[in-house]
């Protein structure tokens, strides 16, 4: 043994000096990037001033107004509809998931991106179509009473479970387009691992697949709640009185801004805990898919009655959720070319339509790039605070179109004021409020969501020492980002753009808030003449909209379909 | 399989051969996640063309640790040099991608979006464009994969993925290369070969490397130098004969191949324990201390005697060497490897002894020693109060 | 080769989108037209503003959306809002854009003269521009018209004959809102609320609109309802075989409870004298051209209505009292969510 006592190289002097020394670097970035951590606070700025400008206006101006009569029931009412609906669309979207993935049957193939399409129809425009086919006025009930004698019908069209029934029809393709890429994706392994020991397939998809599709099932449906949350036209038509739907009472009705924003704040706090639960639904378990090596989950054929028995529950939903409605909207339309005068005004329809598609384009590039530097800026470290940032973003999406669309303005006053404070004459000279740029502005606001929850989703599955390795190499932040993660997050940046182009396309009362003179939109033509009641004129640009957000959802099946190709193997 | 053609491609060398300055430096790196600490004061010089391999068991800070020299995680404290620059200290924190500092995953990494010529075309893009083709192929060369250039990863065996890893790795001539239990995905036919050539590799470029491994053997056999770390400090850096046959610590001991303890004393320069007198200690002359000592089972000789109280336990046979493990008086065990034509049957009454020459270590709590501490009468065995006279 | 198409795709995408936006969206800030006018209404304003610019070479450009919303765009502007004049359509939002700073005072004797006292603001801040009554429609092979309380009709249809018999509109809509907001400032509080809930006590089937309420009633789902006139107009005129009459209310009493649509110049308008101008011909020459093609009832007593709506004959209104409408408002929905009504 040799002369010299064998020392340990653990340095005695450790803590003393670690605290003489200090910290490196800020507490809460890691070891991200300044720049790029700076970004997603600029981003989560850009979402919040809107929204915290209402809440400050309404804190404000506390005026010691009574709470609308039945706030309770409100709330209570907000979360029974965000409870069926999130009941519903989990069945119905999770389901027809399992089912498409899980089997074939005949019309299969066509099947799996046609339930993708009620996507497409605008709530407020099904749920009127609903109405007006099964209320008591309408065919459906006039059959019935046909048939089984006056007294017949159902029960209660105008209710909470007709509003949950239409809510789910619109809604369930998030659910949908989320469980499915979960179930394609998997990683192969655990499934053959549970068959293996005894699974059968229930078992495995219970066990095994649908804990593992949790944190896409989570996203999906935190989606849905956030659309439930700031709906206000269907649960309007269906009498349902949510928090949105008190927002717009005791604006509109008592003419009280500032107890609506208060009651904005509340529909915000509801935002807050849906998110907050879906990161609890993520928990502490990580998600990266690894590839693995096995078979997965393998297709069965249904033969006979099971086989069109499937294709059945796939087209009953499909036709409820966008088939007839388009039926009905086509009819009304050929219904109105045929008698009346031509309501499409030719010179402003090629404007209409240039609007809203430069608008659901440039709106959907904005928020799909957006949300990639807040994926990419995460990547490259960065600690709780920018993470904090980045869930902020998403914020917007559960803010009423119309709260945020005052946010906006207030915000830009606010900056006009400060402008002029400083000497600057004319300010902003209203170049945002009555611009286009503060349509795009709010709109990003309004859906960075979306964009966010699926490139996140596709972040996701690259393995972390990808990122690393890139960095290694000594390729920079935005080497990284152009070479690497882009071109890897590629899927994620294709749903992030459908998912915003067809909101935006859809989206309404922005636009109608914060439009400059002589620019429209088809949603706001559909509403003008919707709003007077106009309903069958409404059904040609209603036609039109729906026509227009089924051409991203093709891209977006083309998408599926690629992943699930490339999954088969090429 | 003929590695010396690859050699005569290497044109250039890594830049860190300037052998006076060290090729990666440690001083006191420390990190916490809350008020955890992952890693505490890290201290560690390695020599260009080093290759030092790093093992503990999970948790104890490695990963930590390369993402430290890495340049992924920021230290609270310390600093990290590399090449003779500093890349993390007090006032200066060089992101990866300054860093020169290569790294290999477990899972490779590979871009599955690139090919491999591509993959390994990655870290060049400082380089003039001329020469990326060239370096390209060279470094191909070197990991005997030039035909595979067109493939994408997907379409690569476990072991090809590696070494196009590696050579992705090597290709902007890093200072230090770090290889995070690069073989761990491999099978186990697949990885004796993979190691040696990537070791070979390494060495024929010059590279200085560390290497996390969770096998022992790995640990031993390919580093120059053995870190051996545990809850976030290095329990021992040394040799990979100094750890395996001094090892500091009884972690160490017992981590570090099979070993068992048994109490000992110390007296006149005689190790004595259960089994009798074990080795004489010169320099231990004034000493009388209890101690524990270190048993490695091919240090331990077994013969039948059926007037021993010591049994045979448990047989395994391991090909040319056969396991018994035997119980002694006491109770405790100790594990002896047999040539594959010894066996005793278990229930054999068997004698005890140590083999001659052998240098046990001895652990004074969990600390080796080497020679009688200054104050004998403070070493004592846990759970003995025996005062030991000066 | 089939990634990089894929992202030429996108980006040529971008930069065509880029340009359109740039290039199709018309006045970016700036103004093109002398008058602009912020409007709660829509219907057929493009036909009466080009008639007004033919008359007088003052051009006008609008856009509409929601009443509240719209207020609160012209507050959020503040002086530098591009607005000339601010339309609604109801009178309860008129006096709340007034009570809010929002509206300049006018003198005009041509409005004044046009425009009967209760329609107007007494400040000159608003003016009242159509009018539209909300009353009683019914299937004429369920209802003889006897059988409505010629007193009260609203009042009336809380007598327990009626149960079972009955559609109304919503609570969330304003048609309501304003229709009870005049009952509690007719009638007090207590007997409002008695009113409600003897509708509610009826089983009253709630519709979410008025057409729809006016088939309900062609269907025999129910035999009378209330709606706005011009519905009922506007049904007969695109269904000539709809069996749906209608019945003028409170005719021996308070008269039909009537809103407006009217409109008052923006305080920050940099052009409020086009902006009066507009306003006077409104309510003068260009009254029919607001109002026929919706079926709304001109304001200026001088003006024909249109033959359609003539054909309903005269009719006695509930004097329109704007005030009340607005302040009321908040409390005819706590009222309504009192009774139960949905």
């Amino acid at each position: 043994m040799s002369e010299a006592a064998v020392t340990t190289q653990t340095g005695k002097a450790g803590p003393s000096r670690a605290g003489r020394r200090g910290r490196h670097g800020f507490p809460g970035f890691g070891a991200g990037r300044p720049l790029w951590s700076f970004m997603v606070f600029v981003a989560a700025a850009a979402v919040a001033v809107p929204v915290v400008a209402v809440a400050v206006d309404g804190v404000a101006g506390l005026s010691g107004a009574d709470l609308p009569r039945g706030l309770g029931g409100m709330l209570l009412t907000t979360l029974g509809l965000m409870l069926g609906v999130g009941t519903g669309t989990l069945v119905v979207g999770g389901g027809l998931a399992w089912l498409v993935t899980a089997y074939r049957f005949p019309l299969r193939n066509v099947l799996v991106w046609l339930l993708v399409l009620p996507l497409a129809m605008p709530a407020y425009i099904l749920g009127f179509i609903f109405l007006s086919v099964f209320d008591v006025a309408g065919p459906v009930q006039a059959v019935l009473r046909a048939v089984l004698g006056a007294e017949a019908g159902i029960a209660q069209v105008r209710s909470l479970p007709g509003a949950i029934i239409v809510m789910t029809l619109t809604l369930y393709p998030y659910v949908y387009l989320l469980a499915r890429n979960a179930l394609l994706e998997q990683a192969p392994g655990p499934y053959d691992a549970a068959r293996t020991l005894g699974a059968g397939r229930a078992r495995a998809l219970w066990t095994v697949l649908l804990p593992l599709a949790r944190p896409s099932l989570a996203a999906g449906l935190a989606l849905v709640m956030m659309e439930t949350l700031t709906d206000f036209a269907t649960v309007q038509y269906f009498n349902v009185k949510t928090v949105s739907v008190g927002v717009y009472l005791v604006w509109k009705g008592s003419f009280d801004f500032q107890l609506a924003s208060q009651l904005s704040v509340l529909v915000l706090l509801f935002a807050v805990a849906v998110l907050a639960g879906e990161r609890l639904m993520r928990g502490r378990a990580r998600f990266h898919q690894r590839g693995g090596r096995g078979q997965g989950l393998e297709t069965v054929r249904l033969r006979g009655w099971q086989g069109w028995a499937a294709t059945g529950a796939c087209l009953g939903v499909l036709g409820a959720g966008f088939l007839l409605p388009a039926l009905q909207l086509l009819w009304w339309a050929a219904g109105e070319l045929a008698t009346g005068p031509v309501p499409m005004r030719a010179e402003q329809f090629a404007d209409y339509l240039a609007n809203s598609v430069a608008l659901a384009t440039v709106v959907a590039l904005a928020c799909a790039l957006v949300a990639v530097v807040i994926g990419h800026s995460l990547r490259l470290g960065g600690g709780a605070l920018v993470r904090g940032a980045a869930q902020l973003t998403t914020f917007g999406y559960a803010v009423p179109g119309a709260v945020i669309g005052i946010g906006v303005l207030l915000a830009f006053a606010v900056l006009d004021d400060l402008l002029e404070a400083l000497g600057v004459a004319g300010g902003t000279g209203l170049l945002v409020t009555g611009s286009v740029l503060g349509i795009l502005y709010s709109y990003t606001v309004r859906f960075l969501a979306p964009a966010y929850q699926a490139v996140d989703a596709s972040f996701a599955k690259v393995p972390p020492s990808i990122t690393r390795s890139a960095l290694s190499l000594g390729a920079g932040p935005a080497r990284v980002l152009a070479r690497v993660h882009l071109p890897l997050v590629r899927p994620g940046v294709a749903v992030a753009l459908v998912l915003v182009s067809i909101d935006a396309v859809k989206e309404l009362p922005l636009v109608l808030l914060l439009r400059p003179f002589g620019f429209s939109t088809l949603s706001v033509w559909t509403y003008e003449l919707a709003r007077e009641n106009f309903w069958e004129k409404a059904a040609l640009p209603a036609l039109v909209i729906v026509s227009l957000a089924v051409v991203p959802v093709f891209f977006l099946f083309r998408q599926v379909h690629l992943t699930e190709n490339r999954r088969k193997g090429h | 399989m003929n590695m010396g053609s690859a050699l005569g491609l290497l044109t250039r060398r890594t830049a860190a051969n300037d052998q006076s300055t060290p090729a990666l430096v440690l001083e006191g790196a420390a990190k916490r996640y809350g008020t955890t600490p992952a890693v505490d004061s890290l201290d560690l010089s390695a020599a260009p063309g080093e290759l030092i391999t790093m093992i503990g068991p999970s948790g104890c800070g490695k990963s930590t640790a390369l993402r430290l020299i890495a340049g992924l995680e920021r230290p609270d404290a310390g600093s990290v040099r590399i090449a003779g620059e500093v890349v993390a200290g007090r006032t200066r924190f060089q992101p990866p991608e300054r860093r020169r500092v290569g790294l290999v995953f477990q899972d490779h990494a590979l871009f599955p979006h690139l090919t491999v010529a591509q993959n390994v075309a990655f870290g060049l893009h400082r380089s003039p464009r001329s020469g990326r083709r060239a370096r390209v192929s060279e470094v191909l060369e070197l990991v005997r994969l030039p035909h595979l250039a067109g493939r994408y990863p997907h379409e690569l065996s476990g072991g090809e993925a590696q070494r196009v890893a590696l050579a992705r790795a090597l290709a902007p001539q890093p200072a230090v290369v770090l290889l995070d239990e690069p073989f761990s995905s491999l099978d186990e036919s697949l990885r004796a070969q993979v190691r040696a050539d990537t070791v070979a590799v390494l060495r024929e470029t010059g590279t200085t490397g560390i290497l996390v491994t969770h096998d022992q053997t790995e640990a031993l056999s390919v580093g120059d130098r053995v870190i051996v770390m545990r809850n976030g400090r290095m329990e021992q850096v040394d040799t990979p004969e100094r750890v395996f046959e001094q090892p500091a610590t009884r972690f160490v001991a017992s981590f570090m191949g099979d070993a068992d303890f048994l109490p000992a004393h110390v007296h006149n320069a005689v190790l004595t324990c259960e089994i009798g007198a074990v080795s004489t200690l010169p320099g231990w002359a004034g000493a009388d201390v209890d101690v524990d000592v270190v048993l490695r089972p091919h240090e331990v000789a077994l013969a039948a005697d059926p007037a021993s109280a010591a049994r045979v336990v448990a047989v395994e046979y391991h090909g040319p060497f056969v396991l018994h493990t035997v119980r002694l008086a006491s109770g405790r065990t100790v594990r002896s490897w047999q040539p594959h034509t010894v066996r005793h049957p278990v229930g054999t009454a068997v004698a005890v002894t140590v083999a001659p020459d052998t240098e046990p270590t001895l652990l004074a709590g969990d600390t080796a020693i080497t020679s009688p501490p200054a104050t004998g009468s403070r070493v004592k065995r846990k759970g003995t109060s025996a005062a030991v006279p000066q | 080769m089939r990634r990089r198409s894929l992202l030429g795709t996108t980006g040529f995408l971008a930069v065509v989108m880029t340009a359109v936006s740039g290039c199709g969206v018309p006045g970016v800030g700036a103004e093109s037209a002398d008058l602009q006018v912020y409007t709660a209404r829509h219907y057929d304003l493009e036909a009466a503003f080009s008639e007004f610019t033919n008359q007088t070479g003052i051009t006008v450009e609008f856009i509409s959306g929601g009443d509240a919303e719209l207020l609160e765009r012209l507050k959020a502007e503040g002086e530098d809002t591009p607005a000339d004049l601010f339309m609604t359509v109801d009178a309860g939002n008129l006096w709340n854009a007034a009570r809010q700073g929002e509206l300049a005072a006018l003198e005009s004797e041509t409005l004044d003269k046009a425009v009967p006292e209760d329609l107007r603001d007494p400040e000159g801040s608003w003016y009242g521009l159509a009018m539209r009554a909300r009353t009683v429609a019914y299937s004429p092979d369920a209802v003889a018209p006897a059988e409505f309380d010629a007193k009260d009709t609203y009042a009336g249809l809380a007598d327990p004959k009626w149960e079972g018999r009955l559609c109304m509109r919503d609570a969330t809509s304003a048609y309501t809102q304003s229709l009870v907001a005049s009952l509690i400032d007719l009638h007090g509080r207590d007997r409002a609320l008695e009113i409600v809930r003897g509708w509610v006590a009826n089983d009253v089937q709630i519709m979410s609109n008025d057409v729809l309420l006016l088939e309900a009633i062609d269907a025999g789902q129910c035999d009378a309802g209330i709606s706005n006139h011009y519905y009922v107009a506007r049904e007969q005129a695109e269904k000539p075989d709809m069996n749906v009459s209608l019945h003028w209310a409170s005719q021996e009493g308070a008269g039909t409870h009537v809103n407006i649509s009217g409109a008052g110049v923006v305080e920050g308008s940099d052009n409020p004298e086009q902006a009066r101008q507009l306003l006077e011909w409104i309510a003068s020459e260009g009254q029919n051209a607001f109002v026929d093609a919706s079926y709304e009832f001109p304001v200026n007593p001088e003006a024909e209505p249109e033959p359609r709506i003539a054909e309903f004959g005269e009719f006695k209104r509930m004097p329109l009292n704007a005030e009340a409408y607005g302040d009321l408002n908040a409390e005819a929905i706590d009222l309504l969510a009192e009774a139960g009504y949905e």
